[in-house]
């Protein structure tokens, strides 16, 4: 016998009651271009974060194409080397932290997880737009460069000494470190809002093992990037310090070590391509669970493989650097590590499978994308346990099989459970429906075009094609192959053509999407498509993992917020239980202001050292701004009350 | 052993038809790769099986699929029964995963013994090292009369064991030769040392593996495996100063190469050319190939490479040399008579 | 959504005009002048009206940071720190200080080069390629902190031997400047 229809909170929103008016006041957001910059909700950034992702991976997408057009033929003029080292080295710079983690990471998890924990914004709001503005930063001083024959050529993970001051001369590796530092700031401010919002923001009831698949997810990643991204910060920065100011940690003659740098940049580097996967696995999980009408299988596996895949991730590095000569005994371990890592994985597998085995699979749109998931991520998953063993990878490191691995896994891993994740969440954001028909078509034209252009790639690597050569000879019998990858762009350009004006034309007169189209049981499916201002009509509790299927029609409801004033609820990190109430700040032009002198003294200190000392009181004058005290609310913060009734 | 695991890999690789080819991981031609390459067919099947195992259990889970209900279907009831089910079956799944990886990992530390596993009391010993973007190859000896300084064109003896010591006058190259063995890293300021030893004679070509900046794309290099005779011969050839030019047209080639800029960067042992920029031409005649395995050693070839190296390596650190056509020519004949 | 574009427009377009030559990377010459050597020229005093001018292309090598970060590997491939050392000098005359015997103008720097001069000064006249002198006169110049920052070498991947040509501080220079007169 099947359970009733979705649950939603007491009072039905209509938007018309008095409360709902007078929460609409509060939690407004001002309107013009003013009121654009001062945006602190969570909705509006994480909607900004991914339309600024998806503008970069287009292009980063026309770089890709500019590629494969070059390599052609062998010995082809389209690109010269100097032009294609750069567009490589921006595809893969753009790809990775200008598209991946801000969309997968900073743009989803923004946007869904104080939705999925019941809270009315995100925690550190004002932190969450410095975020979105100097990630924006970023991408702009990247492409800045890119357009002013200053983009960097060195590679995306611009290892040392070509990307030093001696090999690399001029400005175009200090674009590259400087706009790491950028989107890694950006990354660890998401990361403290997201972490302090799951751990402290949760609604009443919703404990630790109560907590969706996609926040646990997005807790262990909010972790790993705060112990990751220094690492790259670090390595970023000793790199341009090696370049503008003279040290010497990657001199080998004056005791430097190259090698240094790749310990540095893949301690980082590993960590972040779980960063960028586990997301999509949680969209997976979440996706899984909802089209096959059952909560999933396998629940306490899941979160412990995504928490042991967030460990053993910082664990395996070395396997980015088999090929430098470094101790069997050490590359032994790295291997079993890196095998290892496949458990987790594979257990979130069989548990999907086992999900849908026992489930009733209703194979709406997203679904769709989860099947290709399945198949392109298992592919490059595979793949990668063969580079996990040394001597195999002694081979085909650095050449198109690596290429082909890692575009699986990440076009399988992210991209596929992205386009999922953007039809599923499509009604809740825009409250319309995406065209089921374009987005089939988007699907098929996609993966077929995917699958000939990446696949063919493995053959190309198996036949000793290396990476980032800007051509090849004639006698390598290479060019079959390639003019095969080449054409798999077109597909998947039409895919996403398709896709765009699916986008376009359903946010104006798709389907009117009601509060929970896919039936689906987090809490963001509770209040109407797209959100209210104020998230939630009465602050939720839940009963159980799956509130919307599983919580009674008399759920409680917290009461006792106030809704003259923008008042949230903190609750305790491990069972939820209200703890006090705290003030939201409410729009604010200071993270904007912040993150533009911030970009100033970043960029600025590029070119001179003068930049810092210079740069430095604007930045220090908009954090004043920023954390000016704003006294008291009117009635005191109370602790220790029951808050639900 | 060794004759059932060429034969299992044989047999594998017929499974699947390649087209011969240099440069190709999987026609191996010594036994580091081939090492490489039995490891890398078993894996392969290994995971096939997987995958088909994997793939045939989605389309099972999804076959049935109420695919345009519109609405949501009622959520199924817990069912306490099949989660028991499925539990014995994620279970078995694991285990399974969990020895498949065992086994690769406990094949994988195997192969790596074997392929590192070459030692010998009296290899042969190459020093590399990596520059942008030629190889210069040394085979060091106590004495600094025996020892042989060439580019791009490595000869080893059929047979005998081979130690690579490594170094780099720039930045990262990474040397490989997929028929050979796996590559390694010419990293500056380390010396890493690997061994191969190839058991067929022939030509076997490399190429750069670590992106080394605008010309990685065009420095390869070749190993060619001789018999110890013609090793042997080819040693002394390489020892002796540069030959003599006995035409005119070779005698004002040298002068030619003496007076303007090619001096500055190469080596003509013999003559007044003692420059270590750039490849030591001594016995460039004998090269099949030049400009890091690019061009064929041809006179068009060199002519043209000599006159505008950008134009074929755009970026290279060779300049452009625009002689007037009778020194070109007198040059050419020079160089193609440095055998 | 509007507000998006009208950003991007702004920006695209002064990015695309701002395009920098610091950036350059020269990798196919210009073809080769006319005889440039002797129309660079020691002092502005010349019999007759017509003035020559230093020919327009060197600047190039000395604005873009590649050119000179050439010019600094060919200082070391061609020995001439055998003589100069790296700017301090020894046989020859130091060239990372004040004093320029000959000048201190790209176009000196080349005639000088290309010329040789007395007391050991060898002339490399097709030894080197033009353009590789002009390199190596522009690497000359940032030795004595003559060029800007952004175009200088940094530290090489050598032993430090002396601070960064980036950060040498400019020295104003003596001697015969040698700049040709312009004509009215």
């Amino acid at each position: 016998m099947a359970v009733a229809e979705p649950i939603l909170a007491n009072d039905q929103d209509t938007g018309q009651s008095e409360l709902a008016q007078r929460l609409a006041r509060t939690w407004s957001q001002p309107k013009g271009l003013w009121g654009w910059f001062c945006n602190t909700h969570h909705t509006d950034i994480g909607i900004r974060f991914m339309v600024t992702a998806f503008i970069f991976f287009l292009l980063g997408g026309v770089l890709a194409a500019m590629i494969r057009l070059q390599l052609i033929r062998p010995e082809n003029s389209l690109m010269g080397p100097d032009l294609y080292n750069q567009v490589f080295t921006m595809h893969g710079s753009t790809m990775i932290f200008l598209f991946a983690v801000p969309m997968m990471f900073q743009g989803f998890g923004v946007y869904i997880v104080p939705l999925m924990c019941g809270a009315r914004n995100i925690a550190f709001p004002r932190l969450n737009a410095f975020s979105y503005y100097l990630y924006v930063g970023g991408a702009l001083v990247l492409w800045g460069g890119l357009l002013t024959n200053t983009g960097p050529d060195v590679g995306w993970f611009a290892y040392v000494p070509l990307s030093g001051p001696a090999y690399s001369p001029g400005h175009r590796a200090d674009i590259w470190s400087q706009m790491i530092t950028f989107t890694e700031v950006s990354a660890l401010g998401v990361a403290i809002c997201l972490a302090t919002t799951i751990l402290r923001h949760r609604a009443p009831g919703m404990t630790l093992n109560r907590m969706p698949i996609l926040l646990w997810e997005k807790l262990v990643i909010s972790i790993a990037v705060i112990f990751a991204m220094p690492a790259v910060m670090v390595a970023s920065g000793l790199l341009l310090l090696d370049r503008l100011v003279g040290t010497h940690f990657f001199n080998p003659a004056e005791g430097g070590d190259v090698l240094l740098y790749q310990h540095l940049f893949w301690f980082f580097g590993h960590p972040e391509v779980y960063i960028i996967f586990l997301p999509g696995a949680a969209i997976v999980s979440t996706l899984v669970e909802c089209f096959s009408r059952r909560r999933i299988f396998g629940y306490t596996p899941i979160v412990v493989s995504v928490v042991a895949t967030g460990f053993i991730g910082f664990s395996v590095w070395v396997h980015h650097m088999f090929a430098t000569g470094l101790p069997q005994l050490s590359q032994s371990f790295f291997t079993a590590a890196s095998l290892m890592i496949v458990i987790p994985t594979g257990t979130q597998f069989f548990c999907w499978v086992a999900t849908l085995w026992y489930g009733r699979l209703q194979l709406r749109l997203p679904m769709l994308w989860c099947l290709g998931f399945f198949f392109v991520f298992l592919i490059g998953g595979l793949s990668g346990v063969m580079l996990a063993s040394v001597p195999v990878d002694l081979q085909v490191h650095d050449t198109y099989f690596v290429v082909a691995h890692f575009h699986y896994v990440l076009i399988g891993g992210a991209l596929f459970p992205m386009f999922a994740g953007i039809y599923f969440w499509f009604p809740k954001m825009t409250g319309r429906m995406a065209n089921a028909t374009l987005g089939k078509w988007h699907f098929w034209l996609f993966f077929i075009g995917f699958n000939i252009t990446f696949f063919t790639l493995h053959f190309l690597g198996l036949r000793g094609m290396p990476r980032r050569v800007y051509t090849y000879g004639p006698d390598m019998h290479w060019q079959g192959l390639n003019v095969l990858a080449s054409s798999g762009v077109i597909f998947m350009t039409a895919g996403l053509l398709v896709f765009l004006v699916n986008v376009f034309r359903s946010v104006r007169v798709g389907g009117i999407a009601g509060n929970s189209p896919w039936g689906d049981a987090g809490l963001e499916w509770s209040m109407s498509s797209p959100p209210p201002p104020y998230n939630f009509l009465h602050v939720p509790t839940v009963s159980g993992r799956d509130p919307l299927w599983e919580d009674p029609p008399d759920q409680p409801v917290v009461v006792g917020l106030r809704d003259d004033i923008r008042e949230t609820l903190v609750t305790h990190s491990l069972d939820a239980d209200p703890q006090h109430k705290d003030e939201d700040p409410g729009p604010s032009i200071w993270p904007f202001l912040s993150a533009l002198t911030v970009s100033a003294a970043f960029v600025g200190s590029i070119f001179t050292p003068w930049a810092v000392p210079i740069g430095a009181p604007p930045v220090i004058a908009t954090l004043i701004g920023w954390l000016w005290p704003r006294g008291q609310s009117p009635t005191p913060r109370q602790t220790g009350e029951s808050w639900v009734h | 052993m060794n004759a059932t695991r060429s034969l299992i890999a044989a047999s594998l690789a017929q499974a699947m038809p390649l087209d011969p080819g240099r440069h190709h991981m999987l026609h191996a031609a010594a036994p580091q790769a081939g090492h490489i390459e039995w490891l890398y067919w078993i894996t392969f099947w290994i995971l096939f099986a997987v995958f088909v195992l994997m793939i045939g259990a989605f389309v099972r889970a999804s076959a049935k699929t109420h695919v345009e209900a519109i609405h949501p279907l009622p959520i199924l009831e817990k069912d306490e029964k099949a989660d028991r089910r499925a539990g014995w079956g994620v279970g078995a799944a694991l285990a399974v995963t969990v020895i498949t990886l065992f086994v690769i990992l406990v094949l994988s530390v195997i192969t790596g013994k074997r392929v590192e596993g070459l030692t010998s009391q009296n290899p042969v010993t190459i020093q590399i090292t990596g520059h942008q973007w030629w190889w210069e190859i040394t085979y060091p000896n106590p004495k600094a009369d025996q020892t042989v300084t060439t580019a791009n064109e490595i000869h080893v003896p059929v047979g005998t064991p081979v130690v690579v010591l490594t170094n780099s006058k720039d930045v990262i190259h990474s040397f490989w030769a997929p028929n050979i063995t796996g590559k390694r890293d010419l990293l500056p300021g380390y010396s890493s040392a690997f061994w191969f030893q190839i058991d067929r004679a022939g030509i076997y070509h490399g190429q750069c593996a670590e992106f080394c900046g605008l010309q990685h794309a065009h420095m390869g290099f070749s190993i060619i495996a001789e018999s110890s005779d013609a090793f042997q011969a080819w040693q002394q050839e390489q020892l002796k100063t540069a030959s003599e030019p006995s035409t005119s047209e070779t005698i004002r080639g040298r002068e030619v190469f003496l007076t303007h800029a090619c001096l500055m960067c190469h080596t003509i042992r013999g003559t007044d050319a003692g420059s270590r920029v750039g490849p030591d031409l001594t016995h460039v005649a004998s090269r099949n190939m030049i400009a890091a395995e690019t061009l064929p050693n041809t006179a068009g070839a060199l002519a043209g490479w000599v006159v505008d190296p950008q134009r074929i390596k755009p970026g290279t650190q060779m300049s452009p040399n625009p002689l007037a056509p009778d020194d070109l020519q007198a040059v050419v004949a020079y160089l193609q008579s440095l055998h | 959504m509007r507000h998006y574009t009208q950003i991007g427009v702004l920006l695209g377009a002064i990015a695309v005009l701002a395009s920098c030559s610091r950036e350059d990377r020269i990798l196919r010459q210009p073809p080769p002048a006319n005889d440039t050597l002797n129309t660079v020229q020691i002092s502005g005093l010349n019999p007759g009206a017509n003035l020559i001018r230093t020919p327009p292309n060197s600047n190039m090598y000395q604005a873009s940071a590649y050119a000179v970060s050439e010019g600094q590997k060919l200082y070391e491939a061609y020995n001439c720190v055998g003589c100069h050392a790296h700017g301090g000098g020894g046989i020859g005359p130091p060239l990372m200080d004040r004093n320029w015997i000959y000048g201190s103008e790209p176009g000196n720097i080349f005639a000088t080069i290309m010329q040789g001069r007395p007391n050991g000064m060898p002339s490399f006249r097709n030894r080197i390629p033009e353009y590789q002198a002009w390199e190596i006169a522009a690497y000359v110049r940032s030795m004595a902190g003559l060029l800007p920052k952004g175009v200088s070498p940094n530290r090489t991947d050598q032993m430090n031997i002396k601070p960064a040509e980036s950060s040498t501080p400019e020295q104003t220079p003596n001697g015969i400047t040698g700049v040709p007169e312009q004509p009215k």
